[in-house]
Protein backbone atom coordinates (compact mmCIF):
# COMPACT_ATOMS: atom_id res chain seq x y z
CA UNK A 1 0.00 0.00 0.00
CA UNK A 2 2.71 2.45 1.03
CA UNK A 3 4.70 1.57 -2.07
CA UNK A 4 1.68 2.05 -4.29
CA UNK A 5 1.04 5.42 -2.66
CA UNK A 6 4.58 6.46 -3.42
CA UNK A 7 4.39 5.23 -7.00
CA UNK A 8 1.14 7.02 -7.76
CA UNK A 9 2.30 10.32 -6.32
CA UNK A 10 5.63 9.93 -8.06
CA UNK A 11 3.75 9.57 -11.33
CA UNK A 12 1.59 12.61 -10.55
CA UNK A 13 4.56 14.77 -9.59
CA UNK A 14 6.71 13.75 -12.52
CA UNK A 15 4.17 14.44 -15.23
CA UNK A 16 2.94 17.86 -14.31
CA UNK A 17 4.67 21.00 -15.46
CA UNK A 18 3.30 24.32 -14.28
CA UNK A 19 2.85 23.93 -10.55
CA UNK A 20 -0.12 23.50 -8.27
CA UNK A 21 -3.11 24.09 -10.48
CA UNK A 22 -1.71 21.85 -13.20
CA UNK A 23 -1.33 19.02 -10.72
CA UNK A 24 -4.78 19.05 -9.12
CA UNK A 25 -6.58 17.40 -12.09
CA UNK A 26 -3.93 14.66 -12.14
CA UNK A 27 -4.42 13.98 -8.44
CA UNK A 28 -8.16 13.89 -8.97
CA UNK A 29 -7.85 11.42 -11.84
CA UNK A 30 -5.54 9.05 -9.96
CA UNK A 31 -6.73 9.29 -6.39
CA UNK A 32 -10.48 9.82 -6.86
CA UNK A 33 -11.38 8.22 -10.18
CA UNK A 34 -8.91 5.35 -10.42
CA UNK A 35 -7.95 4.32 -6.90
CA UNK A 36 -11.14 5.48 -5.16
CA UNK A 37 -9.03 6.38 -2.15
CA UNK A 38 -11.05 9.48 -1.43
CA UNK A 39 -14.41 10.84 -2.57
CA UNK A 40 -15.04 13.77 -4.90
CA UNK A 41 -16.33 15.77 -1.94
CA UNK A 42 -13.17 15.19 0.10
CA UNK A 43 -11.10 16.15 -2.92
CA UNK A 44 -12.89 19.51 -3.17
CA UNK A 45 -12.22 19.99 0.54
CA UNK A 46 -8.55 19.19 -0.03
CA UNK A 47 -8.25 21.98 -2.57
CA UNK A 48 -9.83 24.43 -0.13
CA UNK A 49 -7.64 23.27 2.75
CA UNK A 50 -4.49 23.30 0.63
CA UNK A 51 -5.16 26.88 -0.32
CA UNK A 52 -5.81 27.86 3.27
CA UNK A 53 -2.70 26.28 4.71
CA UNK A 54 0.89 27.24 4.05
CA UNK A 55 3.03 25.20 1.71
CA UNK A 56 2.71 24.61 -2.00
CA UNK A 57 -0.55 23.13 -3.25
CA UNK A 58 1.15 19.95 -4.46
CA UNK A 59 2.85 19.26 -1.14
CA UNK A 60 -0.28 20.01 0.85
CA UNK A 61 -2.62 17.91 -1.22
CA UNK A 62 -0.32 14.90 -1.29
CA UNK A 63 0.25 15.21 2.45
CA UNK A 64 -3.49 15.35 3.01
CA UNK A 65 -4.27 12.35 0.81
CA UNK A 66 -1.41 10.32 2.32
CA UNK A 67 -2.61 11.21 5.80
CA UNK A 68 -6.16 10.11 5.03
CA UNK A 69 -4.99 6.81 3.60
CA UNK A 70 -2.28 5.66 5.96
CA UNK A 71 -1.46 8.24 8.60
CA UNK A 72 1.77 10.19 9.07
CA UNK A 73 3.91 7.64 7.21
CA UNK A 74 1.52 7.87 4.28
CA UNK A 75 1.73 11.65 4.40
CA UNK A 76 5.53 11.63 4.25
CA UNK A 77 5.68 8.97 1.54
CA UNK A 78 3.09 10.67 -0.69
CA UNK A 79 4.72 14.07 -0.32
CA UNK A 80 8.18 12.74 -0.99
CA UNK A 81 6.87 10.85 -4.01
CA UNK A 82 5.19 13.91 -5.48
CA UNK A 83 8.24 16.16 -5.28
CA UNK A 84 11.21 13.88 -5.93
CA UNK A 85 10.78 13.63 -9.73
CA UNK A 86 10.65 17.40 -10.17
CA UNK A 87 13.64 17.88 -7.91
CA UNK A 88 15.80 15.45 -9.87
CA UNK A 89 14.79 16.97 -13.20
CA UNK A 90 15.43 20.54 -12.05
CA UNK A 91 18.86 19.60 -10.70
CA UNK A 92 19.76 17.85 -13.97
CA UNK A 93 18.48 20.82 -16.02
CA UNK A 94 20.34 23.28 -13.82
CA UNK A 95 23.60 21.36 -14.16
CA UNK A 96 23.10 21.16 -17.90
CA UNK A 97 22.60 24.90 -18.26
CA UNK A 98 25.51 25.65 -15.93
CA UNK A 99 27.81 23.39 -17.96
CA UNK A 100 26.92 24.64 -21.43
CA UNK A 101 26.29 28.28 -20.63
CA UNK A 102 29.24 29.30 -22.78
CA UNK A 103 27.36 28.02 -25.81
CA UNK A 104 25.43 30.91 -27.29
CA UNK A 105 22.46 28.74 -28.09
CA UNK A 106 22.15 27.32 -24.60
CA UNK A 107 22.60 30.81 -23.14
CA UNK A 108 19.93 32.19 -25.44
CA UNK A 109 17.48 29.41 -24.62
CA UNK A 110 18.03 29.95 -20.90
CA UNK A 111 17.45 33.68 -21.32
CA UNK A 112 14.20 33.09 -23.14
CA UNK A 113 13.14 30.59 -20.47
CA UNK A 114 13.80 33.29 -17.88
CA UNK A 115 11.70 35.82 -19.75
CA UNK A 116 8.75 33.57 -20.37
CA UNK A 117 8.89 32.10 -16.88
CA UNK A 118 8.51 35.66 -15.61
CA UNK A 119 5.46 35.95 -17.86
CA UNK A 120 4.06 32.80 -16.24
CA UNK A 121 4.70 34.20 -12.77
CA UNK A 122 2.79 37.32 -13.87
CA UNK A 123 -0.04 35.11 -15.05
CA UNK A 124 -0.22 33.22 -11.74
CA UNK A 125 -0.17 36.57 -9.93
CA UNK A 126 -2.98 37.82 -12.16
CA UNK A 127 -5.15 34.81 -11.30
CA UNK A 128 -4.51 35.42 -7.60
CA UNK A 129 -5.30 39.12 -8.04
CA UNK A 130 -8.67 38.33 -9.62
CA UNK A 131 -9.42 35.89 -6.84
CA UNK A 132 -8.58 38.39 -4.11
CA UNK A 133 -10.14 41.47 -5.69
CA UNK A 134 -13.22 39.94 -7.37
CA UNK A 135 -13.58 36.59 -5.63
CA UNK A 136 -13.37 34.96 -9.03
CA UNK A 137 -10.32 33.63 -10.82
CA UNK A 138 -11.85 33.77 -14.31
CA UNK A 139 -11.62 37.21 -15.91
CA UNK A 140 -14.44 36.36 -18.33
CA UNK A 141 -16.86 35.92 -15.45
CA UNK A 142 -16.17 39.36 -14.05
CA UNK A 143 -18.90 41.54 -15.44
CA UNK A 144 -18.75 44.67 -13.40
CA UNK A 145 -16.12 46.64 -11.58
CA UNK A 146 -18.65 47.22 -8.79
CA UNK A 147 -18.01 43.77 -7.39
CA UNK A 148 -14.47 44.72 -6.54
CA UNK A 149 -13.32 44.17 -2.95
CA UNK A 150 -12.06 47.66 -2.11
CA UNK A 151 -10.47 46.53 1.16
CA UNK A 152 -8.41 43.86 -0.60
CA UNK A 153 -7.24 46.39 -3.17
CA UNK A 154 -6.27 48.78 -0.38
CA UNK A 155 -4.34 46.09 1.52
CA UNK A 156 -2.49 45.09 -1.66
CA UNK A 157 -1.62 48.66 -2.65
CA UNK A 158 -0.46 49.67 0.83
CA UNK A 159 1.52 46.42 1.20
CA UNK A 160 3.21 47.00 -2.16
CA UNK A 161 4.13 50.52 -1.09
CA UNK A 162 5.58 49.32 2.22
CA UNK A 163 7.47 46.43 0.60
CA UNK A 164 9.08 48.64 -2.04
CA UNK A 165 9.77 51.57 0.23
CA UNK A 166 10.96 49.82 3.38
CA UNK A 167 12.14 46.43 2.04
CA UNK A 168 10.26 44.73 4.86
CA UNK A 169 10.48 40.93 5.25
CA UNK A 170 7.72 39.11 3.33
CA UNK A 171 6.92 36.92 6.34
CA UNK A 172 6.40 39.91 8.65
CA UNK A 173 4.25 41.49 5.95
CA UNK A 174 2.15 38.31 5.73
CA UNK A 175 1.62 38.26 9.49
CA UNK A 176 0.60 41.94 9.53
CA UNK A 177 -1.85 41.56 6.66
CA UNK A 178 -3.26 38.42 8.32
CA UNK A 179 -4.09 40.53 11.36
CA UNK A 180 -5.50 43.30 9.19
CA UNK A 181 -7.70 40.69 7.50
CA UNK A 182 -8.90 39.50 10.90
CA UNK A 183 -9.82 43.05 11.89
CA UNK A 184 -11.64 44.04 8.73
CA UNK A 185 -13.23 40.81 7.50
CA UNK A 186 -14.11 38.86 10.64
CA UNK B 1 33.34 23.16 9.25
CA UNK B 2 32.01 25.58 11.82
CA UNK B 3 31.14 28.01 9.08
CA UNK B 4 29.36 25.26 7.19
CA UNK B 5 27.36 24.29 10.23
CA UNK B 6 26.19 27.87 10.60
CA UNK B 7 25.12 27.93 6.96
CA UNK B 8 23.29 24.61 7.30
CA UNK B 9 21.40 25.82 10.35
CA UNK B 10 20.46 29.03 8.58
CA UNK B 11 19.27 27.04 5.59
CA UNK B 12 17.16 24.79 7.81
CA UNK B 13 15.67 27.71 9.69
CA UNK B 14 14.96 29.89 6.66
CA UNK B 15 13.34 27.04 4.71
CA UNK B 16 11.18 26.05 7.67
CA UNK B 17 10.02 29.65 7.84
CA UNK B 18 9.42 30.01 4.13
CA UNK B 19 7.54 26.73 3.98
CA UNK B 20 5.38 27.77 6.94
CA UNK B 21 4.37 31.02 5.24
CA UNK B 22 3.71 29.90 1.69
CA UNK B 23 0.12 31.07 1.86
CA UNK B 24 -1.52 31.68 -1.47
CA UNK B 25 0.22 29.15 -3.68
CA UNK B 26 3.79 28.15 -4.37
CA UNK B 27 4.68 31.29 -6.28
CA UNK B 28 5.14 33.26 -3.05
CA UNK B 29 8.34 31.31 -2.55
CA UNK B 30 10.03 33.25 -5.36
CA UNK B 31 9.84 36.65 -3.59
CA UNK B 32 10.72 34.92 -0.31
CA UNK B 33 13.89 33.36 -1.75
CA UNK B 34 14.70 36.72 -3.29
CA UNK B 35 14.42 38.49 0.05
CA UNK B 36 16.41 36.01 2.15
CA UNK B 37 18.94 34.52 -0.28
CA UNK B 38 19.51 37.45 -2.63
CA UNK B 39 18.92 40.64 -0.66
CA UNK B 40 19.71 39.72 2.94
CA UNK B 41 22.54 37.23 2.53
CA UNK B 42 23.84 37.83 -0.99
CA UNK B 43 24.23 34.09 -1.40
CA UNK B 44 22.86 34.12 -4.94
CA UNK B 45 22.48 36.91 -7.47
CA UNK B 46 19.21 38.19 -8.88
CA UNK B 47 20.19 36.81 -12.27
CA UNK B 48 20.82 33.36 -10.80
CA UNK B 49 17.46 33.50 -9.05
CA UNK B 50 15.79 34.15 -12.38
CA UNK B 51 17.60 31.19 -13.91
CA UNK B 52 16.54 28.98 -11.03
CA UNK B 53 12.95 30.17 -11.23
CA UNK B 54 12.92 29.46 -14.97
CA UNK B 55 14.30 25.96 -14.46
CA UNK B 56 11.99 25.24 -11.51
CA UNK B 57 9.08 26.22 -13.70
CA UNK B 58 10.21 24.14 -16.65
CA UNK B 59 10.48 21.05 -14.44
CA UNK B 60 7.51 19.00 -13.32
CA UNK B 61 6.18 19.06 -9.77
CA UNK B 62 6.02 21.91 -7.33
CA UNK B 63 7.73 25.11 -8.46
CA UNK B 64 8.23 26.19 -4.87
CA UNK B 65 10.00 22.97 -3.88
CA UNK B 66 12.08 22.83 -7.07
CA UNK B 67 13.21 26.42 -6.58
CA UNK B 68 14.02 25.96 -2.89
CA UNK B 69 16.07 22.86 -3.67
CA UNK B 70 18.04 24.65 -6.40
CA UNK B 71 18.75 27.52 -4.01
CA UNK B 72 19.82 25.03 -1.33
CA UNK B 73 22.09 23.23 -3.79
CA UNK B 74 23.65 26.47 -5.00
CA UNK B 75 24.39 27.61 -1.46
CA UNK B 76 25.49 24.36 0.20
CA UNK B 77 25.74 21.54 -2.34
CA UNK B 78 24.32 18.11 -1.58
CA UNK B 79 23.86 18.78 2.17
CA UNK B 80 21.94 21.89 1.07
CA UNK B 81 19.63 19.74 -1.05
CA UNK B 82 18.93 17.36 1.83
CA UNK B 83 18.39 20.11 4.41
CA UNK B 84 16.05 22.01 2.08
CA UNK B 85 14.10 18.88 1.22
CA UNK B 86 13.51 18.04 4.87
CA UNK B 87 12.65 21.57 5.93
CA UNK B 88 10.24 22.03 3.02
CA UNK B 89 8.24 18.99 4.04
CA UNK B 90 8.10 19.31 7.84
CA UNK B 91 5.66 22.26 8.15
CA UNK B 92 3.00 20.98 5.72
CA UNK B 93 3.15 17.44 7.09
CA UNK B 94 2.65 18.68 10.66
CA UNK B 95 0.03 21.29 9.80
CA UNK B 96 -2.00 19.11 7.47
CA UNK B 97 -1.59 16.11 9.73
CA UNK B 98 -3.37 18.07 12.43
CA UNK B 99 -5.89 19.69 10.15
CA UNK B 100 -6.94 16.60 8.26
CA UNK B 101 -8.74 15.42 11.39
CA UNK B 102 -10.82 18.54 11.79
CA UNK B 103 -10.84 19.97 8.31
CA UNK B 104 -14.53 20.74 8.09
CA UNK B 105 -14.44 22.91 11.22
CA UNK B 106 -11.24 24.48 9.95
CA UNK B 107 -12.50 25.44 6.51
CA UNK B 108 -15.66 26.99 7.97
CA UNK B 109 -13.88 29.09 10.55
CA UNK B 110 -14.59 32.77 9.85
CA UNK B 111 -11.46 34.01 11.61
CA UNK B 112 -9.15 31.81 9.58
CA UNK B 113 -10.91 32.88 6.41
CA UNK B 114 -10.61 36.56 7.32
CA UNK B 115 -6.88 36.31 8.05
CA UNK B 116 -6.38 34.42 4.79
CA UNK B 117 -8.18 37.10 2.80
CA UNK B 118 -5.79 39.68 4.23
CA UNK B 119 -2.77 37.55 3.36
CA UNK B 120 -4.08 36.87 -0.12
CA UNK B 121 -3.93 40.60 -0.84
CA UNK B 122 -0.38 40.68 0.52
CA UNK B 123 0.71 37.85 -1.79
CA UNK B 124 -0.37 39.96 -4.75
CA UNK B 125 1.78 42.84 -3.52
CA UNK B 126 4.76 40.48 -3.08
CA UNK B 127 4.41 39.12 -6.59
CA UNK B 128 3.98 42.55 -8.19
CA UNK B 129 7.10 43.70 -6.34
CA UNK B 130 9.02 40.68 -7.65
CA UNK B 131 7.75 41.14 -11.22
CA UNK B 132 8.86 44.80 -11.25
CA UNK B 133 12.40 43.89 -10.15
CA UNK B 134 12.72 40.93 -12.48
CA UNK B 135 11.41 42.79 -15.48
CA UNK B 136 13.91 45.55 -14.78
CA UNK B 137 16.71 43.01 -14.97
CA UNK B 138 15.35 41.67 -18.27
CA UNK B 139 15.36 45.20 -19.69
CA UNK B 140 19.04 45.41 -18.80
CA UNK B 141 19.79 42.54 -21.19
CA UNK B 142 19.00 44.95 -23.99
CA UNK B 143 17.32 42.44 -26.24
CA UNK B 144 14.05 43.31 -27.94
CA UNK B 145 13.04 39.66 -28.13
CA UNK B 146 13.47 39.05 -24.40
CA UNK B 147 11.60 42.25 -23.57
CA UNK B 148 8.50 41.11 -25.43
CA UNK B 149 8.69 37.43 -24.40
CA UNK B 150 7.62 38.12 -20.81
CA UNK B 151 4.43 40.10 -21.62
CA UNK B 152 3.67 37.74 -24.49
CA UNK B 153 3.90 34.67 -22.25
CA UNK B 154 1.74 36.47 -19.72
CA UNK B 155 -1.00 37.14 -22.26
CA UNK B 156 -0.79 33.61 -23.69
CA UNK B 157 -1.16 32.04 -20.27
CA UNK B 158 -3.52 34.47 -18.54
CA UNK B 159 -5.93 35.29 -21.36
CA UNK B 160 -5.67 32.39 -23.78
CA UNK B 161 -5.07 29.63 -21.24
CA UNK B 162 -2.26 28.22 -23.35
CA UNK B 163 -0.51 25.31 -21.68
CA UNK B 164 2.61 26.19 -19.68
CA UNK B 165 4.77 23.64 -21.50
CA UNK B 166 3.71 25.04 -24.86
CA UNK B 167 4.54 28.59 -23.75
CA UNK B 168 8.00 27.59 -22.52
CA UNK B 169 8.85 25.41 -25.52
CA UNK B 170 7.70 27.96 -28.10
CA UNK B 171 9.65 30.79 -26.53
CA UNK B 172 12.77 28.59 -26.55
CA UNK B 173 12.21 27.73 -30.21
CA UNK B 174 11.61 31.34 -31.20
CA UNK B 175 14.79 32.55 -29.55
CA UNK B 176 16.77 29.58 -30.84
CA UNK B 177 15.82 30.27 -34.45
CA UNK B 178 16.20 34.03 -34.09
CA UNK B 179 19.77 33.43 -32.98
CA UNK B 180 20.30 30.81 -35.68
CA UNK B 181 19.30 33.15 -38.52
CA UNK B 182 21.18 36.12 -37.08
CA UNK B 183 24.34 34.00 -36.83
CA UNK B 184 23.82 32.77 -40.38
CA UNK B 185 23.57 36.34 -41.61
CA UNK B 186 26.73 37.09 -39.71
CA UNK B 187 25.13 39.64 -37.43
CA UNK B 188 26.95 40.10 -34.16
CA UNK B 189 24.95 38.43 -31.42
CA UNK B 190 25.21 41.48 -29.21
CA UNK B 191 22.94 43.40 -31.57
CA UNK B 192 20.22 40.80 -31.26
Amino acid sequence: MIFKLFLIFFKIGSFSIGGGYAIMPLIQEQVVNQQHWITEKTFTDIITISQMTPGPLVVNSSTFVGMQISGPIGAIVATFGSIIGGIIISIVLYNFFAKYKSSQYVFQVLNSLKASSLGLIMSAGFTMLLLAFFNNSDFRAISSIENIDVIAVLIAVISLFIIRKFKISPIIMMIITGFVGLLVYA
Amino acid sequence: MKKNLKLYLWLLYVNLFISSFTFGGGYVVVPMIKKYFVEDKNLISEDELMEMAAIAQSSPGSIAVNLSILAGKKVAGVPGIIITLISCIIPPVIILGLISKWYVAFSNNIYINAALKGMQACVIALIIDLVIDMYKSIIKENSRLLKILAPLSFVASAFFNINVILVLVSSCLVSFFTLFFKMKKGVKVNDF
